[in-house]
Order: structure tokens, then C-alpha cells, then sequence
């Protein structure tokens, strides 16, 4: 099957600040027509064309799933990231015209569950967003608990708290306020399912806390996207395509083999999906693997490696590409 | 287009029959002169003008009389359609995305007016004029997708993704080669694919359900399946089997090119968008091995699966009884030529 996911070409409608931190960007196709429907929990990936450098991000798309005239998302500023949030909130204005790939979904709903049970912390409130469109059109039944770190920084609060004031519950880190996770998880009806998605500490939290209280795995959703890695050069043999390669010190391996026009496939560009595994021929050194879809036995074996968050340290690294 | 749809039969005096251009269109299966279990999944995209890969949902000469099959079949036996509640939501995705797309390649068989979720549904071959509002299942006569799918060849099986699997938890199936719904209803990929033979041990199902895992939004894929089926019945289902694999044994030298069907399955998968599930359509195709014969590179190569083909997939696909005279017949239309590649006539 052919790389990459199917593209939407789009023109940025309006950017809109809604803190000091995030910026929201609205979407319209270029040639007027409709975007696709969508689940609650998908996300796009934004092709960014700065300069001789593209970054492909993925992020949650917050709009209403129904609504077929726009996409819209949300973008947190990250002063110490490799550089694609900053291009967003400093290159990205109204008008220009940009690529957007199809929605793809790895946060769904589980659509059996008697009960959503929310929990987002930050710039993680996205995906819930329109999740919680999506279930209040059908009359779903969800709770959101929602950590953020000031009344300033809480981003789409007042818009949550307005039209759902009995299902949104709001914790401010400025007021000591916390969310009682262990009395939450006690109290829930047979059928509920948790979400969660936040920073890693969070979804690290409330998955142990669930687990310890004897919740199914299965019943415990999150989104988590890892960002790729900074780290030294490296270089890289693909054999398939009889290229060597120099992965820069910010530059992902998976954006340095597109960088060399070999099509490569990806979907999340974030560790989570799986469909950038390509197959490791030879190797003298060392994987740094920041993904969370190879096995421990997959790791040790050095036989694979996931090209959009993995890295590699060492003298000689060929690769089935 | 001018589409003359047949009156004819898929059970008791079994009058189905294919025209010159059905047989012309006829999806043939194999691409080379023998078989083997592969995951053949091919983008799908339109295919050449006036074959079954043309259109997304391809409607051909039996569509009127296979509507009529299916009513049949479910009047009998209301279990071939289920849909487990969490599944409603898919099947009005299965409703949108069959209406659009059939307004969209056949505008002179069917229409579709929508002004916001208030739409009006005309499906002229079948004489139906249905307005109706989007995702008020109150404004249907049945849920939307029993109600699409009874005006749709082909039989749909409704994947729910979770847990890293996928789920048949909908569907409607009155054309299958030999399996039941209400036996697999809320199994898994791994489950429902259990009894196949071989396969597993090629790894096949587990780099399926990967890559069926990813199957993306706007980005369907098709592959195609195919088994022998004696007499054009559509319904040859394990709850009827008391009906149709008696026939089996009718099969003489004499009858083989007429009551001997090749059957194919064009299966296509869909990325559906609202739910988030996977939409499994499985069109069956039928044609008697003389109207086969009638390509000459579908007789020879034909004859050379058949004849290779491994015990265990002869067994599985239902055949291994008739394969001798199978065989012997077709040889008639084997001269040893070579056979160009690829799956068109010449």
C-alpha cells in the first residue's frame, strides 16, 4: 500500500488567540467544498513548510464532528520544542494556504460504554472537545474533569462550563485544587469507560490508579503523542532505496527519509500507530526507541525500530527502506 | 447509461442468467495460473469504464432481482440482519456513505437531496421517493442500515474498532459463501476467521487485522475472495444448508458447465467517519463455468487453479466432491498456451 494518509488542501480561515499560550486555527477547504465528517478523539496531521524544513505535526481536531464546513484545532506553544508549534504561532496567518491530511482516529469513543468519564489535563482538553459535541447531540452520558494551570491558561473553560455546567468539573493547580481521582473511580456506574489525555505524569496517573482499583484495561482510553526527540546526528543506509541519509540533531528519522524523497508510511508521527515499523538489516550500535508499539521482545531483538520517534547511536544502521 | 435490469431467479427454477456484458465484466479472480492465500489488498479507486471496479458500489443487471432475493431471505429468516445498539451510529454512516455515492455514480438511477440533516432519497429502479431526517432513525421505516441495505447488492458486515480489534457486531448477509452472522455476531477478527485453513500459519490474519487497524478515512481498500457454488443460488448459508449442499451431489459431466458456478466476492473496505468502524461490503458475483469458458484465458487459467489448488482449500471451499469432473471439463478448454498476466480478458 502507498505511504502517507489521503490530504485535504486548505486555506487557514482565522487564527484566533485564546491565551497567552494557544492559538486556534480554523481550516477551509480550498476549493470550496465540503471537509469529511469525522469522529469525536481524531486527530489531522499538519504539513508545515518552513523554509527547506516540513514538519508534519499531528493535532486533535476540536470542532464539531457534524459541522462540514471547517476543521478547526488548537496549538500549545512549546518554546523548547523542535520548532512546529512556534511555526504555527508565528508563520501561520489567515489566508495561507496549507496541506492537512484526513482525520485519523487512534482516540475513539468507545460506543458501548454507559458512561464517558473524562479526564484532561491542558492542551490535552482538544480531542475532548469534540468528543463532547459528538455525545451531546446524541444525549450521551459524560463527565469531564479537566486539570488546568490558571483561569488564564484554561483554555475553552468558559465554553465547557457554560453549555455543560452539570457534566464539566474545572481544577485550578494555582488553587491547590486537585481531582480526587481515587474517589471518582470508586463511585462509577457498571459500563463506564475512562479517557484520559494530558501530559504523561497524568495519563501515567490516572491509568495506575485504574488499574489499582481493578478497572479492565480495556475500559481505560489515552491519547498520548510523543513528540519526537532531539539527539546527535546519525547516519543511515536504506537499502531498498540505495540511499544514505544524515538524520539531523532535530530532525526525526522518519522526516529525514522523506527529506530524501523515499516514501515512507506514517500515520500518527507519534509512536502510537504502528504504521511507520520498518524492518532494521543491519546495525552496530545502539536504538534509543521512544515509541510506545514494539514489544519488549521486538526491542531486544533489534529488528525494528519506529522511524518517527526512534532514534539510533552508533557506527552503522541499515534499514529495509 | 442504459442499465436493462434481469427478471429472473436465485432459487427453485434458478432463471439467473448474465448477459454478454456481464460476462464481459465478470470480476475474474486470478491474476496468474494458480492460488495461494496472500493479503491482496489493492487501493480502492476506479477501475476501467464498464468493469465492476468502476463505481464504488457497483449496480449491475441482476440488482432489481437480487433485491427481491434479499427480501425473500429476510422475510424467512430475520436474524440476517443484526445490529448491536452501540452500532447505530455506524449504520447511518453506511446509509450516508452508500447514498451519496450512488447518487454521485449512477445520477440517472438515484438521487439524493440533503438541506442540512431534512433529506429526500430517490431510487428510481426500485420506485422509492423517502424523505427523512439524518440521524432520526423515528423517520425511517427501519433502522438506516437495514433500510440502505435492503436497496444495496451485496452483503455488509459492520466492524467496530476497539482494543486494538475488530468487531462484527452489524450487519446484513442473505448472499454468503457459507458463513452465518448470527453465529458471528460480537466476535473478533481472530474468531470469525478461526476455521479458515492455511492461513493462519502464513501469519496472513494478523497482518491483515494490522493494516485493516490503519485503514484511513478517504482511503478504502478492495480485495477479492472467491469459492464454487453449484446452481446460481445467492443464499448458500449454513442455516440452509439442508437446501443447497444436497445439490452438490446433481453434478454429472453432462450438467457441469451449466450448474457449476464460479463465485467471486468483491470485498471492499471502508474507514467510516462518524463511529469510526470499518464498513465490510462483500459483493457476490456468479457464473456457470460455460459462460466462463467462453474467455479463453479465464477457461485455461481456470482449469489450472482448479486443478493445483491444495486438498485442504478445495475441502474448505466446498468443492473437493466435484473437483475431478470440474477439472476434466475445463481441460476441454485448456490447449496449454500460455496466459497473459493479470486478471481482463484479452
Amino acid at each position: 500500500m502507498s505511504a502517507g494518509t489521503a490530504k485535504i488542501a486548505v486555506r487557514v480561515a482565522e487564527v484566533v488567540d485564546v491565551n497567552e499560550l494557544v492559538k486556534r486555527f480554523k481550516f477551509v477547504r480550498r476549493d470550496g467544498g465540503e471537509m469529511p465528517t469525522f469522529s469525536g478523539g481524531a486527530h489531522t496531521v499538519v504539513e508545515m513548510r518552513d523554509g527547506a524544513t516540513t514538519r508534519l505535526n499531528p493535532y486533535s481536531l476540536m470542532s464539531d464532528p457534524g459541522d462540514r464546513s471547517a476543521f478547526t484545532i488548537s496549538v500549545r506553544r512549546d518554546d523548547e520544542g523542535r520548532g512546529g508549534s512556534l511555526f504555527m504561532h508565528n508563520k501561520v496567518k489567515p489566508g495561507d494556504e496549507m496541506v492537512i491530511s484526513y482525520p485519523v482516529n487512534l482516540f475513539s469513543l468507545d460506543l458501548r460504554a454507559r458512561k464517558h468519564l473524562m479526564f484532561a489535563g491542558g492542551i490535552g482538553i482538544t480531542p475532548f472537545l469534540a468528543q463532547i459535541k459528538q455525545l451531546s447531540h446524541a444525549g450521551g452520558n459524560f463527565e469531564l474533569h479537566y486539570s488546568v494551570r490558571t483561569a488564564a491558561l484554561g483554555s475553552y473553560v468558559d465554553e465547557l462550563t457554560t453549555a455543560h455546567p452539570d457534566r464539566v468539573h474545572i481544577y485550578y493547580d494555582d488553587k491547590k485544587q486537585a481531582i480526587d481521582l481515587a474517589t471518582l473511580l470508586d463511585g462509577q456506574p457498571l459500563g463506564t469507560h475512562i479517557y484520559v489525555c494530558g501530559p504523561k505524569g497524568m495519563i501515567d496517573w490516572v491509568r495506575n490508579t485504574a488499574l489499582d482499583h481493578g478497572w479492565p484495561e480495556t475500559a481505560v482510553h489515552y491519547e498520548e503523542f510523543l513528540a519526537p526527540q532531539s539527539g546527535k546526528p546519525f547516519e543511515v543506509e536504506l537499502a531498498k532505496s540505495g540511499k544514505t541519509i544524515t538524520v539531523g540533531e532535530h530532525q526525526s528519522l522518519l522526516e529525514a527519509i522523506e527529506a530524501a524523497g523515499v516514501d515512507a508510511p506514517y500515520l500518527c508521527r507519534g509512536g502510537a500507530c504502528g504504521q511507520c515499523e520498518t524492518d532494521v538489516i543491519a546495525h552496530e550500535g545502539k536504538f534509543i526507541h521512544n515509541d510506545h508499539w514494539l514489544t519488549e521482545d521486538q526491542r531486544t531483538g533489534c529488528n525494528k525500530i519506529m522511524p518517527c520517534v526512534s532514534r539510533f547511536e552508533g557506527r552503522r544502521l541499515v534499514l529495509d527502506r | 447509461m442504459t442499465l436493462q435490469f434481469n427478471d429472473e431467479t436465485f432459487t427453485g427454477d434458478y432463471t439467473f442468467r448474465n448477459s454478454k456484458e456481464a460476462i464481459r465484466r465478470f470480476p475474474f479472480p486470478f491474476h496468474e495460473d494458480s492460488y495461494m492465500y496472500s493479503v491482496n489488498l489493492e487501493p480502492h479507486k476506479p477501475g476501467p469504464k464498464g468493469s465492476a471496479y468502476e463505481h464504488r458500489f457497483d449496480v449491475d443487471e441482476h440488482y432489481l432481482s437480487e433485491m427481491k432475493d434479499r427480501a425473500r431471505v429476510l422475510n424467512d429468516d430475520p436474524l440476517r440482519c443484526q445490529s448491536l445498539p452501540h452500532m447505530d451510529l455506524a449504520g447511518w454512516d453506511t446509509l450516508e456513505l452508500i447514498m451519496t455515492s450512488k447518487a454521485e455514480d449512477y445520477p440517472d438511477l438515484f438521487e439524493l437531496h440533503r438541506d442540512g440533516n431534512r433529506w429526500r432519497w430517490v431510487n428510481k429502479p426500485m420506485a422509492i421517493d423517502q424523505s427523512f431526517t439524518f440521524l432520526d432513525t423515528s423517520t425511517l421505516p427501519c433502522g438506516p442500515m437495514e433500510y440502505i441495505l435492503r436497496q444495496t447488492q451485496g452483503d455488509f458486515a459492520i466492524l467496530d474498532h476497539r482494543e486494538n480489534n475488530l468487531w462484527m457486531d452489524a450487519g446484513m448477509v442473505t448472499t454468503q459463501a457459507d458463513w452465518s452472522l448470527d453465529f458471528d455476531i460480537g466476535m473478533n477478527f481472530m474468531e470469525w476467521h478461526a476455521p479458515v485453513p492455511l492461513a493462519h500459519q502464513l501469519g496472513v490474519f494478523e497482518r491483515a487485522l494490522k493494516f485493516l487497524l490503519n485503514l484511513q478515512q478517504g482511503a478504502p481498500v478492495r480485495r477479492l475472495n472467491w469459492t464454487m457454488t453449484v446452481n446460481p443460488n445467492l443464499d448458500t448459508s449454513p442455516e440452509n444448508y439442508h437446501k443447497w449442499g444436497p445439490e452438490k451431489t446433481t453434478i454429472t459431466p453432462e450438467n457441469v458447465g451449466e450448474k457449476q458456478h464460479l463465485r467471486v466476492e468483491l470485498q471492499t473496505l471502508w474507514r467510516l467517519p462518524r463511529s469510526n468502524a470499518l464498513l465490510f461490503p462483500i459483493r457476490c458475483y456468479l457464473i456457470r463455468l460455460e459462460d466462463l469458458v467462453t474467455v479463453p484465458k479465464w477457461g485455461r487459467r481456470l482449469h489450472r487453479v482448479l486443478r493445483d489448488l491444495p486438498v485442504e482449500l478445495a475441502t474448505y471451499k466446498g468443492f473437493i466432491r466435484n473437483r475431478p469432473v470440474i477439472v476434466e471439463y475445463l481441460s476441454q478448454f485448456d490447449d496449454g498456451a500460455p496466459t497473459s498476466p493479470g486478471c481482463f480478458p484479452d
